[in-house]
């Protein structure tokens, strides 16, 4: 009987009914892969497109490549970037990694504090660090004279594209090089001191190494950071070109958008070796730690953590120094003549510069970019993770969720433009207008926000969902009365992070905005091409002003839910 | 009568690896069944399997005569307990063991009764309001039992359910579980790896290695008298001894004839295993003691004593029988006895009925 039996029913694999649940689910992540590909898969398709047509769209192969290589331009704003962005990275990558080894290792007070201060450059478009610098060094500046002694004829150019650079990518180097650091085992520098282990030899055989990859990620996105950065060199350049303007120059200038295409994907080019490249090395980080490590706690020492600490004072001063200045710009009556306080530039930023407008907007796009982003990234990560969706679907998602992470924000404004600008794409009236900014923005930063929301979800217990299942409750009702509560710290997280990019981003909004729908950083710009440096001093201290009210909002508000939550979390 | 669940023929891939060979199973309403095995056995897969949140690659399933094999998890009517437990940490024990009704609709105050009523079913009456952080291992897979069985499901399985708990809460939580599932009547199936758990709840156990069954049977059954090498070495200790079958029907156990009573032996000259537990290896002070022409009584010398509580188990060298030594149970008293030490000559005897003889071919012969 059992041979009559054992016999398969069918043939093929056995695939399980859908309930409605899973088809509701299904449906879900479809529409989050269908707002990916029209938003971020064809923009990109077009750029690409683009780059190998002619102004009439008819195929030309690799000629807008090979005509635009024979331009000298081409190769000097290419040498240009790469060395400036070299030398940035060779710069930043110890000077954080010390920092980040003071925080982790040392028994430095006030770790917080100085920490919360490096991550300044983080509120206001990178752009702050180069106002910045014309007001210390530039040629009105107050420590004009401080370059002539070492040599530099003025700010304007390489110098100072690099020190800007060098403060705007600071804190991304930092956080990489923190979380590397912090991976440490207690374990191996135990058994080090038994062997009795100098400390040269402990940090050259354990800390480097453990470190490694932390320092590979750092100086991949370093590069990527400043050869993909567009408003430092437009407002410090000078006549310094660099491929980031280049483009901007050639498209909005010149509506030269084949050559544009080609320079946008040279700048893909590095972005989408760092991807990968830090794709392969997290791979190797995560098996660093095992499960049994024991995390790291610093020993006193007080020589070390004097020097330290006096290490971490200066860069934080320094940082201090860059914000500082323009804020007391801004408020300068007629620099430098004149320093008394006023609110002459605040004035004029806001009413007659149509700064205000700006900053409207800016305020709306960032609140429709963490509403409308937070709820999208999280929508997408929760289907992934928590539902059983095609095999297909889910990678496909995956796979356009990590995408935006290597594409710069140049790339992906120019692709809009190509690809909604089309008089015959029925997306066509979305051009220009705030909607589009916004989902230009969610889009842009989707990688980050994805990656948490995973982490967050990745964490939860993934029975719960098999549980609920069992007492056949839909997946919606799990997902409003468990995961939903459990991850709001990750949604507040991620909220706070669309925010503050969404009130800072330049680079691919910088394409798509039409007069109506200019953001505050966008006016800065302006204004600073405009010759008011003054204004746009005080329009970029606005921005820091509402990127740091927002972040305490954001940090008040997960305070709030933190202690709402007390009572299961910590089981008093 | 038809089973209450029916397993014909399931096979679970994963890419080039078969986790399941075709498992064949028939489980009966009421009964407590364990799935017994060495981690990578595929006993889980199997309990997935069977709760649909793994798909088999092949195969029927049938639970109370409907085919439920491409039924979704929540059309089909079990209630699980995971070995993490899965309790809802933001949800007080009430809003736990209340999750599947809610979603039935039942008002509100029947579900207030049905809540307090599963609670004192598994011992944590007026924890209603507490949080599941609030409470111990133990208490947390009651309240998740509590949960499982709030729906009347018609299956209850259990995952590892008491691999997180220590020792003593362990020993104490099974036997609860045990006598709910006597109370109750519910078909259940525990998955665990743990052998003692297995022999001391289940009405039958389902040894699995590498994918497919080597044995079903009752505790004693599966313990006495094991299908496979497998099963014998898995569950419990145990001599395994080389011998060949003789042309009257004996074998010779190393360099001694020796009687037995298993059936069904190969030809002659054959190399055969047998398999014999530390407790069936009879220990006494001289050969004397086992009374005159005795069979399968050998002298041996004790090489290690280990001393484990209620019993000792002594290491033996008795190369009459087997080259490599075999271990034996002895009582603590007679240790102090015979004031036992390393060195002491002994006796010991094969008792036959309890040989287990393999073939080459493993297969029990």
């Amino acid at each position: 009987m059992t041979a009559a039996l054992t016999a398969a029913p069918g043939a093929g694999p056995v695939r399980l009914r859908a309930t409605a649940s899973d088809r509701i689910a299904w449906l879900a992540l479809g529409a989050v892969a269908l707002l990916l590909l029209v938003f971020l898969a064809a923009p990109l398709l077009a750029l690409l497109l683009q780059s190998v047509q002619d102004p009439k769209g008819a195929f030309v192969g690799l000629a807008n490549f090979a005509s635009y290589a024979r331009s000298p331009t081409l190769w000097q704003s290419l040498w240009n970037s790469l060395w400036v962005s070299t030398l940035v990275t060779i710069v930043v990558v110890p000077a954080a990694f010390v920092f980040a080894y003071a925080l982790t290792r040392s028994c430095m007070p006030g770790k917080a504090l100085l920490r919360g201060i490096t991550l300044i450059p983080l509120l206001a478009p990178t752009l702050l660090s180069a106002i910045s610098l014309i007001y210390w060094f530039g040629n009105q500046g107050v420590l004009k004279e401080w370059l002539q002694v070492l040599g530099i004829r003025q700010i304007y150019g390489a110098p100072g594209i690099v020190l800007a650079e060098i403060f705007a990518v600071f804190p991304h180097a930092l956080m990489i090089l923190v979380t590397a650091l912090s991976a440490a085992d207690a374990r191996l520098y135990e058994a080090a001191d038994a062997l009795g282990t100098s400390a040269t030899r402990k940090f050259l055989t354990i800390t480097l190494p453990g470190a490694k990859y932390g320092l590979i990620s750092a100086s991949l996105v370093v590069f990527t950071l400043v050869i993909t950065d567009f408003g430092i060199p437009k407002v410090i350049g000078g006549n310094f070109n660099v491929l980031a303007t280049d483009v901007f120059k050639l498209v909005i200038g010149q509506q030269d958008f084949q050559r544009g295409a080609v320079v946008a994907l040279l700048l893909l080019a590095p972005a989408v070796l760092t991807y990968a490249v830090d794709h392969l090395v997290q791979r190797r980080q995560t098996a660093m730690l095992g499960v049994r490590a024991v995390p790291l706690k610093p020993r006193r020492a007080p020589l070390f953590d004097t020097l330290m600490t006096a290490y971490c004072v200066v860069v934080a001063a320094l940082m201090l120094a860059m914000l500082g200045m323009t804020v007391f710009a801004s408020f300068a009556s007629f620099w430098p003549y004149n320093l008394k306080p006023s609110l002459r530039h605040y004035q004029m930023g806001l009413f007659d510069a149509e700064f205000g407008e700006g900053f409207v907007n800016s305020l709306r796009m960032a609140a429709g970019t963490a509403v409308f982003g937070t709820a999208l990234v999280f929508l997408g990560a929760y289907l992934l993770e928590k539902t059983r969706a095609p095999a297909l679907l889910g990678s496909g998602v995956r796979l356009l969720a990590m995408l935006p992470m290597a594409v710069p924000g140049l790339v992906l404004g120019l692709g809009y433009i190509f690809f909604f600008n089309e008089p015959t794409n029925p997306l066509n009236p979305l051009y220009q207008t705030m909607t589009m900014l916004t989902l230009c923005t969610i889009v842009h930063f989707y990688t980050t926000g994805h990656l948490t929301a995973v982490t967050a979800l990745k964490a939860l217990d993934s029975e719960f969902e098999a549980v609920a299942a069992s007492m056949k409750v839909p997946f919606w009702t799990t997902l409003r009365r468990v995961t939903l509560p459990l991850c709001t710290p990750t949604l507040i997280d991620i909220a706070r992070y669309f925010f503050v990019n969404a009130m800072t981003t330049i680079s691919a909004v910088v394409f798509l905005y039409s007069p109506e729908t200019k953001v505050a950083s966008i006016a800065i710009l302006n204004l600073d091409e405009a010759g008011e440096i003054g204004a746009a001093a005080a329009c970029a201290t606005l921005i820091f002003a509402a990127s740091a009210v927002a972040t305490t909002v954001f940090w008040l508000l997960a305070r709030l839910v933190e202690r709402r939550t007390q009572a299961w979390k910590h089981g008093t | 009568m038809t089973p209450y669940l029916r397993l014909q023929g399931v096979v679970k891939r994963f890419g080039s690896f078969t986790a399941l060979h075709g498992i064949d199973l028939a489980i009966e309403r009421g009964e407590f069944v364990c799935f017994l095995g060495p981690s990578g056995c595929g006993k889980t897969t199997l309990l997935r399997v069977v709760a649909g949140l793994e798909a088999q690659s092949a195969g029927r399933i049938e639970q109370a005569g409907r085919d439920i094999s491409t039924l979704a998890p929540a059309q089909r009517d079990y209630g699980i307990v995971f070995q993490s437990y899965a309790l809802f940490p933001n949800l007080n024990v009430a809003d736990n063991v209340a999750y599947g009704l809610v979603n039935r609709r039942t008002p509100k105050a029947q579900a207030r009764e049905r809540v307090a009523e599963l609670l004192r079913l598994v011992g944590l009456p007026g924890t209603e309001a507490k949080y599941p952080s609030q409470l111990s291992g133990g208490q947390q897979q009651r309240i998740a039992l509590a949960r499982a069985l709030a729906t009347s499901p018609g299956l209850l399985l259990l995952d590892e359910p008491l691999s997180a708990l220590d020792a003593i809460v362990r020993v104490h939580l099974r036997q609860e579980i045990r006598s709910l599932q006597r109370t109750l009547g519910v078909t259940t199936i525990m998955v665990t790896h743990d052998q003692e758990e297995a022999l001391s709840v289940a009405d039958r156990i389902v040894v699995m290695n590498h994918g497919v069954i080597e044995q079903v049977g009752t505790p004693e059954e599966v313990y006495r008298e094991p299908a496979t090498p497998f099963v014998a070495d898995f569950v419990g200790r145990v001599n395994v001894l080389a011998a060949q079958a003789l042309h009257d029907g004996r074998l010779r156990i190393g360099a001694t004839v020796c009687e037995h009573a298993a059936t069904g032996l190969p030809a002659a000259g054959g190399a055969l295993q047998v398999y014999l537990r530390p407790e069936d290896v009879a220990v006494a002070a001289s050969a004397g003691d086992f009374g005159a022409g005795a069979s399968n009584v050998v002298p041996a010398t004790l090489d290690k004593l280990e001393f484990l509580g209620a019993y000792c188990l002594a290491r033996l060298a008795a190369p009459a029988v087997a080259e490599q030594g075999l271990t034996a149970v002895i009582s603590p008293h007679f240790v102090t006895e015979h004031a036992l030490a390393p060195g002491r000559e002994l006796a010991l005897r094969l008792r036959p009925e309890r040989l287990r003889v393999f073939g080459a071919a493993a297969a029990p012969a």
